[in-house]
């Protein structure tokens, strides 16, 4: 499965520390929305998990594993602009991942294996709703439909960890909405752990399992440097929603925090039983 | 309506385009006539019977001493010159670019040195070419190379640097190796970077060309404007000048056709 232990994680630049001793497991299938003001370090931390940067202090274990000090293909990632490469059509930066995984000097495939992955790539294409833009280049797709390529790229080397960051940050409200929808049937579907970089509160709680907001306890002009963001408060979604399972949207019946199907079954009754 | 908003059509763009070309030589015309009508020997502006007379006997019959036709066989010299240097200068601009974008080992090392041999003035160097590499064709393209390998190295490496870190960290995730990155991210990237990089380089390039010929030759397009130039053969130099700016021009269009069809999502903005 793919597990995330943080253990006293510090980052600093130089003098400015930019990280506080941050602890934190994100369990197996968990969806980890982090948000925060603009510069308490969110993006930094989702860097940390990459492998783009690498700790000050403290470690990163991936299933118990210390994490590699760079990036590679157990961690996928979408950005908010610049995902996708341009001088590839849609469908060549869908098979990439695959092609670079498994031609290491040319980076390509031929013949059958070629068509393989080609298949492959149009049933993802097809999956994030970009049939039919296959021989498009992405500067001809609107930001939802390079948003979706982007998805789509990056689920196609199966990570454990997916890592998103501000991924629907700039589309407009109701192209977000759709993505939203996708976003949340890619998570179900895909055995995989999903952490996010929003600003969007209401986005956060559309998608996530588990909200992490970081905060700069101390944040004096004098401070700043000094002291780093450490997590404000973790707030687990209500009602909770897990991987595969049903929702609110999609089960029979609405819980409310009474209902004690929730809790799992119940020891004892109340109600009367048998005649 | 204010000037700014005011756009010419087709035709117009068409006319107002060559307007410059006919008003230049009609100035030519008349300035020619003018000098002829005072001495019908004068040789700086020659007519136009004159010039069309010396096309004639430089393009299409053969020179009485060699045998050759003097402009092409200038122009095939020149052009194996150039396509030289200009070839050896692009090769090893693309190896020495990429690995100084792609590895920050090689930026450590190499950078520096690039951006220190491109400023020497590159015919400052030419004696030096002549003495040790001899008067040969080797040093003429040698001269070319070092005139224009360095700028196209310096424009590639920031080329390739401009590439948002983001794409390189997306290729990691897709598996890719440093290899595999070089090639199937960065450089294709910059090859239409490399072809307009080219484009402005031809300036350089014949610049480097002529020079060399003007000194040292037996056939070529500079060699020849620097031979017949002592006697005063404008009715030769100025088709040599026109013909030399027609190549260089065409070699830009083509150029130009080579990227945006080898590349059609560099004409695509983002």
């Amino acid at each position: 499965m793919s597990r995330l232990e943080i253990r006293n994680l510090w980052k600093e630049y130089g003098q400015q520390i930019v990280l506080e001793n941050i602890s934190l497991t994100i369990a197996p299938r968990a969806f980890v929305a982090l948000v925060g003001p603009s510069g308490c370090g969110k993006t930094t931390f989702l860097r940390l998990l990459l492998g783009q940067e690498v700790p000050t202090r403290g470690e990163i274990l991936l299933d118990g594993q210390p994490l590699p000090r760079e990036p590679g293909p157990d961690r996928g990632v979408v950005y908010q602009r610049y995902s996708v490469f341009p001088h590839m059509t849609v469908l060549g930066n869908v098979m990439a991942g695959p092609e670079m995984k498994t031609a290491r000097f040319l980076g390509r495939r031929f013949g059958a294996a070629r068509r393989a992955i080609a298949e492959e790539a149009r049933a993802m294409l097809a999956e994030v709703g970009l049939a039919g833009a296959e021989d498009k280049y992405p500067a001809q797709l609107s930001g939802g439909m390079q948003q979706r390529l982007a998805l789509a790229q990056a689920l196609m080397m199966k990570p454990r960890v997916l890592l998103l960051d501000e991924p629907f940050g700039a589309l407009d409200p109701g192209i977000r909405s759709d993505i939203h929808r996708l976003m949340q049937r890619l998570w179900n579907e895909t055995p995989m752990t999903v952490v996010m970089v929003t600003h969007d509160l209401k986005e956060a709680f559309t998608l996530a399992t588990r909200i992490i907001a970081f905060e700069r306890r101390r944040d004096r002009p004098e401070e700043r440097d000094r002291y780093g963001a450490s997590v404000g408060s973790d707030i687990a979604v209500w009602p909770p929603r897990s991987a595969g399972g049903p929702t609110i949207w999609t089960s029979d019946y609405l819980p409310d925090r009474d209902d004690p199907i929730l809790w799992g079954p119940t020891t004892g009754t109340t109600r009367p039983q048998g005649a | 309506m204010r000037l700014i908003n005011l756009h010419p059509d087709r035709g117009t763009r068409l006319v107002l385009g060559l307007a410059p070309f006919g008003a230049l030589m009609l100035a030519y015309l008349i300035g020619s006539a003018v000098r002829l009508a005072a001495n019908p020997a004068d040789k700086l502006l020659p007519a136009l019977t004159t010039l069309a007379a010396s096309i004639e006997r430089l393009a299409f019959l053969p020179d009485p001493r060699t045998g050759d036709i003097l402009l092409w066989a200038d122009t095939l010299a020149s052009l194996a010159r150039l396509g030289w240097g200009l070839g050896l200068a692009t090769g090893g601009a693309l190896a020495i670019g990429l690995a100084v974008a792609v590895l920050p080992l090689a930026r450590a090392a190499l950078s520096p040195l690039v951006a220190f041999v491109s400023m020497v003035p590159p015919l400052a160097l030419l004696p030096i070419l002549f003495i040790l590499l001899g008067l040969g064709e080797v040093s003429k393209v040698a001269l070319i190379v070092i005139g224009v390998m360095p700028v196209m190295t310096r424009d590639l490496a920031l080329a390739a640097h401009a590439l948002p870190r983001e794409q390189i960290v997306k290729a990691e995730t897709l598996s890719a190796s440093t290899w595999l990155i070089a090639i199937r991210v960065v450089l294709p990237q910059i090859l239409p970077r490399l072809i307009d990089s080219l484009r402005l380089q031809l300036g350089p390039a014949f610049l480097f060309l002529i020079a060399a010929e003007a000194i040292s030759a037996d056939a070529g397009l500079g060699y020849r404007i620097f031979l017949v130039r002592r006697y005063l053969a404008m009715d030769v130099i100025f088709p040599y000048v026109a013909w030399i700016t027609l190549l260089a021009v065409l070699l830009d269009i083509g150029l130009t056709g080579l990227r945006r069809r080898l590349f059609p999502w560099s004409e695509l903005r983002a």
